[in-house]
């Protein structure tokens, strides 16, 4: 019986834009090499090159992390809903120089605007 | 109200409330959980809000309403206009105007009788301990990995909470970190993303209300820790679709073996992680770069060569690349067998930026042929046309 397992919108690039794949899977592991085989590219995002999940993703079965479970052991029951959950960041500006916060000095247009 | 809470000496050391105050307040005052002492405890209250854009935005505006005494706002950047269709603590007026002095005033409006403190700077490891430690409570409204790792592990070492959002096109998540027993960022996510492996850079849509949402999640939030007795977001991670209109909710622990927060830690002091979403030397070196202009005397010329437009679909309908081959990022190695490698493959993309992750990543798949990126994007090449620029 197969197993839902919810794609997050920063993944679904990858997996022709569903939010869900229903697939057969007894363990974490297996359902996710279940995934990466139908979805090739998702490969790189969740496995590095050790074959270890990403330290940026979590798997959540059932609203509990695999982390405190079994990790890829973790085996699977029909009805349960696997969840991917990677950091999310977002919202910022578009261009990438202007991301990331280094050290410069502070602007002195606050003096002349602020309160 | 309880006889003991307005009494004037029931919690010692707070602040007393003004007339004024107590009617401003009233809708608290009036609430048996929040009453005079916790309204006399938020107003002895400091919170920094690091970040003033989408998520800072709302967090800042109900923490002043709130009449949380004295609140600080760190943010080096300028309001622009494209800011204004989710960061509500900015007007248009503001265009052109430091983030923080613009919500200065704007917080001062709202609310005179609480302090607000413009820290107009960047986040560093070298400044950010001395920043927090100014603070009781620490609330992140950041868009980025290296400040979101900065201000966690600073809280970590400060044992300061970490009032949490995060979001990306639709989705959210909100929980509080560095509570006491409760988990860290770090417990949930050890490490960041490489540069290229989290499609967050260059894809910068964001529905508008959702840092709305959960800015204001934040708030509330900060509002419970200092009130005390509620029920906190510690240990759940609350997951938000906007799209969907669904609200999740997810388990999360403190790992023993967090690098951070753990029994063992390895750090220990904070880093300033280089910019993910910039250009990193490996991957500069990884791409040969192809200048607009280049471009277009090859493609005048008729040289063998090909362009890939990685583009999602939107953007390719908001400014198209005639005779590029389309194929989304997402499905570049899945597609791979589909290029030439006899042809030189030119990568397109709106800054240059993603187009180099796509090399990056077909190099790493073992595609051999050559593969050129072009150059501060399509940005780059509407200015050499002269046609009109990039609308998005």
């Amino acid at each position: 019986m197969p197993i839902a397992l919810k794609i997050p919108t920063a993944l679904r690039g990858f997996t022709d834009g569903l939010s869900q794949v229903e697939l057969e899977g007894t363990t974490v592991g297996e359902l996710l090499k279940n995934l990466t085989e139908k979805y090739p590219d998702l490969t790189t995002h969740l496995y590095d090159e050790a074959g270890a999940l990403r330290s940026f993703v979590n798997v959540f079965v059932d609203g509990s992390n695999v982390k405190s479970l079994k990790g890829q052991e973790t085996e699977l029951k029909p009805g349960q809903t696997v969840m991917l959950v990677p950091a999310i960041a977002g919202g910022g500006p578009l261009a990438p120089e202007t991301r990331g916060w280094a050290e410069v000095p502070a602007g002195t247009e606050t003096g002349r605007f602020g309160g | 109200m309880s006889a003991e809470a307005s009494g004037p000496d029931a919690v010692g050391g707070l602040p007393q409330l003004t007339g004024e105050e107590i009617s401003r307040y009233s809708r608290h005052l009036l609430l048996a959980e929040v009453g005079l002492t916790g309204q006399r405890k938020l107003k002895a209250a400091s919170v920094l809000v690091v970040g003033t854009g989408g998520l800072g935005a709302p967090l800042a505006l109900y923490l002043a309403a709130a009449g949380v005494g004295r609140i600080g706002l760190v943010d080096f950047d300028f309001v622009e206009a494209s800011n204004l269709q989710r960061q509500i603590i900015h007007g248009t007026k503001d265009i052109d105007r430091p983030k923080v002095s613009s919500a200065q005033d704007r917080l001062k409006g709202l609310n005179p009788d609480i302090e607000v403190v413009p820290h107009n700077l960047r986040l560093s490891g070298k400044n950010a301990e001395k920043l927090f430690a100014k603070y009781d409570i620490i609330a992140d409204g950041t868009d980025n990995y290296p400040t979101r790792y900065l201000v966690n592990d600073v809280c970590v070492f400060l044992k300061k909470p970490n009032v949490y959002a995060s979001i990306f096109q639709f989705e959210g998540q909100a929980t509080i970190f560095g509570a006491p027993g409760g988990p860290c960022y770090r417990c949930l996510y050890p490490s960041p993303p490489p540069p290229g492996l989290v499609p967050s850079c260059g894809e910068g849509g964001v529905m508008g209300v959702l840092p709305g949402i959960l800015g204001s999640i934040q708030a509330a939030e900060v509002i419970k820790l200092i009130v005390g007795g509620a029920e906190t977001l510690v240990g759940r991670l609350l997951l938000f679709d906007a799209w969907a209109m669904r609200f999740n909710e997810l388990t999360i622990e403190r790992d023993p073996d967090c690098p951070v927060c753990g029994q063992n830690p390895t750090i220990t002091e904070p880093i300033d992680y280089e910019d993910f979403c910039g250009l990193g030397e490996k991957t500069q070196e990884a791409a040969e770069p192809i200048a607009a202009g280049q471009l277009k005397d090859r493609l005048d010329k008729g040289d063998r060569l090909q362009v890939i437009d990685i583009r999602e679909p939107h953007e390719r309908t908001l400014y198209p690349f005639p005779g590029a081959k389309v194929v989304p990022f997402g499905q570049l190695v899945r597609r791979m067998e589909e290029f030439n490698p006899e042809n030189d493959l030119v990568f397109i993309c709106k800054i240059g930026q993603r187009s180099l992750f796509a090399i990056r990543a077909l190099a790493r798949a073992g595609y051999r042929g050559r593969m050129l990126n072009l150059q501060d994007g399509l940005a780059a090449w509407a200015k050499l046309i002269g046609g009109p620029e990039v609308p998005y």
